[in-house]
């Protein structure tokens, strides 16, 4: 048994602790909103938080990260994430929108880190998420205009 | 392409089933509305609650399809767009035929095109049969009743209502036959931006999509497939498999070996334990250089003639030729959401969920795996992570593959199959590896006497279903974009060369203008170089004056580039023009010099689409398209070993466009009263081409061969 903290609740888990949190995420606890893209950390599809830093869930074996804190698209809260998902929505970054969960974890972390990010600090958080759509011109946008919001 | 929208055709596609249609019920979908008592035909549908929801029977897959149709019906029907849902229409030709193919499919940037009348009737159907129902319940002529954003009126009388709490009245109106649409002038939504119907969804996770559906007792199944094109199973033994926890079950299935787990990680795991041995007797056992040299070879000979214009003699007494040979490489689609599909047997009958793009090929081919018949399948249709032509398969080789693993499995039951990333970027339906040759002749004063092009690759349609389209004639998406060019080129030869591979290939955003608009663009830019002329007005200087939109797009382009020569202030600037899929497209693209690796700061790109109906979404497009063009001119080719095995397999040795190689990108519709044309691929063939003219002129080194910095032969 793997005890996994997700979104705030404790589940035990019969699954190979060898086991990609990412599969167990969607296979065993049915949060699909953290989605697969390649397996090796290259995409950042499957970003989640871990102990409130983002972390590629695909190569994050459960069995290491038992006592941590995992969030999800699903359980995010805050100001950062209700700012970036509002901006998302409000210049329709999303097209196929099958990387954006990641995109939006990734910007709220960064948002988090550095409130009034440059387009450097942009490309720093986000060069780890692929956007097959290329929908990149709107994600730098999106982040600057949620952080314009944060400030208030 | 002309796409006919005629009376027949919304016929055919709409109202005489209409009524035989039920309200299709499904999990995983976007959006659940209530069932509403009023469904005026197969597309629209009215519920108590006020909401719409219009059934999309193109596939949702980024290229904006809910939103676009959705704003046609909404047109019509004079609804507010905060009122409009849309939900995917499951697979039945009978009712959601693409107008352009005469059966159900999305491709070919056609989805606005040929649902632009249909829609717009669908929509103004709904709104006659609720004007007549207010008409009926009020007592007032139905001539003096409005519609305006949601609200249907009788101004004399001081009565209004919305649709919902009319909805019931409307279903018993009769159906219009041929209700009449709105003046362009008088669009309120088409024109103009609204939100997306999908952004909320896609920014919050809550977006379905065939990944995310889960049934009942459903093992994951993935497939080992053959590592050479062509080859088949020799021997497999699956013991070690078949000890990995969590495995049910090894199956061998056309396609390769099947192995089936109660979740993803064991599936993977067990595939991975299989030992494997495969027949290459027939296989793809060339490497890419290899191959390249044999097409090198075939284009020098000349194929087959498929257009020509006056005597390409006139070549020999040109007083300058230049020639020049292009090389492209394979390329994988790579959406962001691998191949999958979920398939549920039960008693005879099999139920599927999944991205189909084609379901039209995808039913009849579900069915003959299983061996039920077609009218027993029921596809529901769910968005999709990006396709860029992977799921468009002629083959329907996906289906055929959950077909084939719910047969194996000797049972009844659900199954998801999965494609993994390595699976996807090994798995072939390739974008042709390409060979072009082109030879111009200029005269003493710099015209252009002769021009000759000759394409090597692959036919995308030959041995597919889709054959039979061709006729027993040459196939047109191979060299497309290289024939029925605008410009005056004297004497004109266009000739392809089919070649032969194992090798799956498949069309890839924009097809065959992938190639050619490089080839042809930058092989203009070389000639008019040499004429001593300049790259834009060169290019306006060969188009006739009824080459107008042509025209007026490559001018476009350059006035929002303040476009003043190839160079300026350290920085190449390159122009690129194509049309495609109806859709006249030019690109100015502004390079930097990064340690002698080329940067793409900035692009200029002008549309003429013809009516645009949701410019945001055209916007997105091209920004999109530009940055996947950018993504394979930079980075992307996949090549065969000798022996024949594909070199890449992910992310990391097939590398992608990030976020800090996106340039700045400026989009600019040109007005138009034309009928709409497609904006999903069109914008991608102008950027390579474009990026490389401005290359060279700031450095000096002409591109032969894509990807940049690459020697690929």
């Amino acid at each position: 048994m793997t005890r996994l903290r997700v979104n705030g609740r404790d589940h035990d888990l019969d699954v190979d602790p060898e086991t990609p949190l990412l599969w167990v995420l969607r296979d065993e606890l049915r949060l699909t909103g953290t989605k697969f893209g390649c397996g090796i950390a290259q995409c950042g599809a499957c970003t989640v938080m871990l102990d409130g830093m983002p972390r590629r869930s695909c190569v994050t074996p459960i069995g290491m990260i038992e006592g941590s804190e995992v969030t999800t698209i699903e359980g995010m809260e805050g100001p950062e994430v209700a700012a970036v998902q509002a901006a998302w929505t409000a210049i329709d970054v999303p097209q196929c929108g099958w990387c954006q969960s990641g995109q939006v974890m990734s910007a709220t972390a960064l948002l988090q880190q550095i409130p009034q990010p440059s387009d450097e600090d942009i490309d720093n958080a986000m060069a780890g998420n692929i956007c097959r759509c290329a929908t990149y011109v709107r994600i730098r946008q999106a982040i600057h205009d949620a952080a314009r919001t944060l400030e208030g | 392409m002309s796409i006919p929208t005629t009376r027949r055709g919304f016929l055919a596609g709409g109202t005489g089933l209409l009524l035989a249609v039920t309200l299709p019920v499904g999990r995983g979908r976007a959006q659940m509305t209530v069932a509403g008592p009023f469904a005026p035909n197969a597309f629209v549908r009215i519920g108590t609650d006020d909401l719409v929801t219009v059934m999309i029977k193109h596939l949702e897959m980024g290229q904006g399809p809910y939103t676009g149709l959705a704003t046609l019906v909404a047109e019509e029907l004079d609804a507010d767009w905060s009122q409009m849902r849309a939900e995917g229409a499951p697979a039945d030709d009978r009712l959601y035929a693409n107008l352009a193919f005469g059966a159900q499919g999305t491709g070919g940037s056609t989805a606005i095109a040929n649902s632009f009348m249909q829609m717009r009737k669908a929509g103004a159907a709904a709104r006659a049969m609720l004007v007549a129902a207010a008409a009926e319940e009020w007592g007032v002529p139905a001539s003096e009743i409005t519609v305006k954003a949601g609200v249907v009126a009788h101004e004399a009388s001081g009565r209004s209502s919305g649709f919902g709490a009319l909805s019931t009245a409307a279903a018993r109106q009769p159906v219009p036959e041929d209700p009449p649409v709105k003046a362009p002038a008088d669009f309120v939504l088409i024109g103009t931006d609204r939100p997306k119907l999908d952004s909320a969804s896609k920014s919050t996770g809550t977006a379905q999509f065939t990944m995310d559906v889960y049934r009942d007792g459903m093992l994951t199944v993935v497939v080992a497939h053959p590592p050479r094109f062509g080859a088949t199973l020799a021997r497999v033994d699956d013991s070690a498999a078949l000890a990995v926890k969590g495995v049910e079950m090894v199956r061998t299935v056309p396609s390769g070996v099947a192995v089936y787990a109660t979740n993803t990680y064991a599936a993977m795991k067990g595939r991975d334990a299989l030992i494997l041995e495969w027949d290459d007797s027939k296989a793809e056992t060339r490497s890419s250089t290899q191959m390249f040299a044999a097409f090198a070879e075939a284009a020098a000979q000349g194929g087959e003639t498929v257009e020509e214009e006056g005597d390409l003699s006139a070549i020999d007494g040109a007083a300058r030729v230049l020639t020049a040979e292009y090389r492209f490489p394979y390329l994988a689609h790579a959406p962001m959401e691998p191949l999958d599909a979920v398939i549920e047997t039960k008693g005879g009958k099999a139920e599927l969920w999944f991205g189909s793009q084609f379901p039209s090929f995808d039913k009849p081919t579900i069915a003959g795996a299983l061996g039920i018949a077609p009218e027993d399948v029921t596809i529901n249709v769910l968005m999709a992570g990006g396709s860029f032509g992977r799921r468009a398969q002629g083959s329907a080789h996906l289906a055929a593959e959950a077909g084939a693993i719910a047969k194996a499995a000797g049972r009844d039951g659900a199954f998801k199959l999965v494609w993994t990333r390595e699976d996807d970027v090994k798995g072939g339906y390739y974008r042709p590896m390409t060979v072009h040759r082109l030879r111009a002749g200029l005269d003493a004063d710099g015209a252009i006497v002769a021009w000759e092009n000759v394409v090597a690759n692959q036919s995308i349609m030959a041995g597919t279903p889709m054959e039979a389209m061709l006729k027993g004639g040459p196939d047109n998406s191979s060299f497309e974009g290289s024939t029925g060019l605008p410009y005056r080129l004297g004497a004109r030869r266009i000739g392809w060369a089919r070649m032969e591979s194992p090798v799956s290939v498949l069309w890839w955003r924009s097809v065959g203008h992938t190639h050619t608009a490089y080839a042809v663009e930058t092989f203009l830019d070389e000639v008019l170089e040499a004429a001593g002329k300049d790259p834009v007005q060169g290019r306006l200087d060969l188009l006739p004056p009824e080459a107008a939109r042509e025209r007026a797009a490559i001018a476009e382009a350059a006035r929002m580039a303040d476009w003043q020569g190839p160079r300026r202030d350290g920085k190449g600037y390159g122009i690129a023009y194509a049309k495609s899929f109806g859709t006249y497209v030019a690109e100015v693209v502004e390079v930097e010099d990064r340690g002698g690796t080329p940067r793409v700061t900035r692009v200029w790109c002008a549309v003429d689409c013809g009516i645009a109906v949701n410019p945001n979404v055209i916007r997105a497009q091209m920004e999109g398209g530009i940055g996947y063009a950018l993504s394979a001119a930079r980075h992307s080719r996949i090549t065969l070993a000798p022996g024949g095995t594909v070199e890449q397999s992910n992310f990391h040795d097939y590398p992608m466009l990030r976020i800090a190689e996106m340039p700045a990108v400026e989009v600019s519709i040109i007005r138009s009263a034309a009928d709409p044309t497609g904006v999903g691929e069109p914008g991608v063939p102008p950027l390579a081409p474009a990026m490389a003219n401005a290359w060279r002129a700031l450095n000096g080194a002409r591109q032969y061969q894509l990807p940049f910095g690459g020697a690929i032969s």
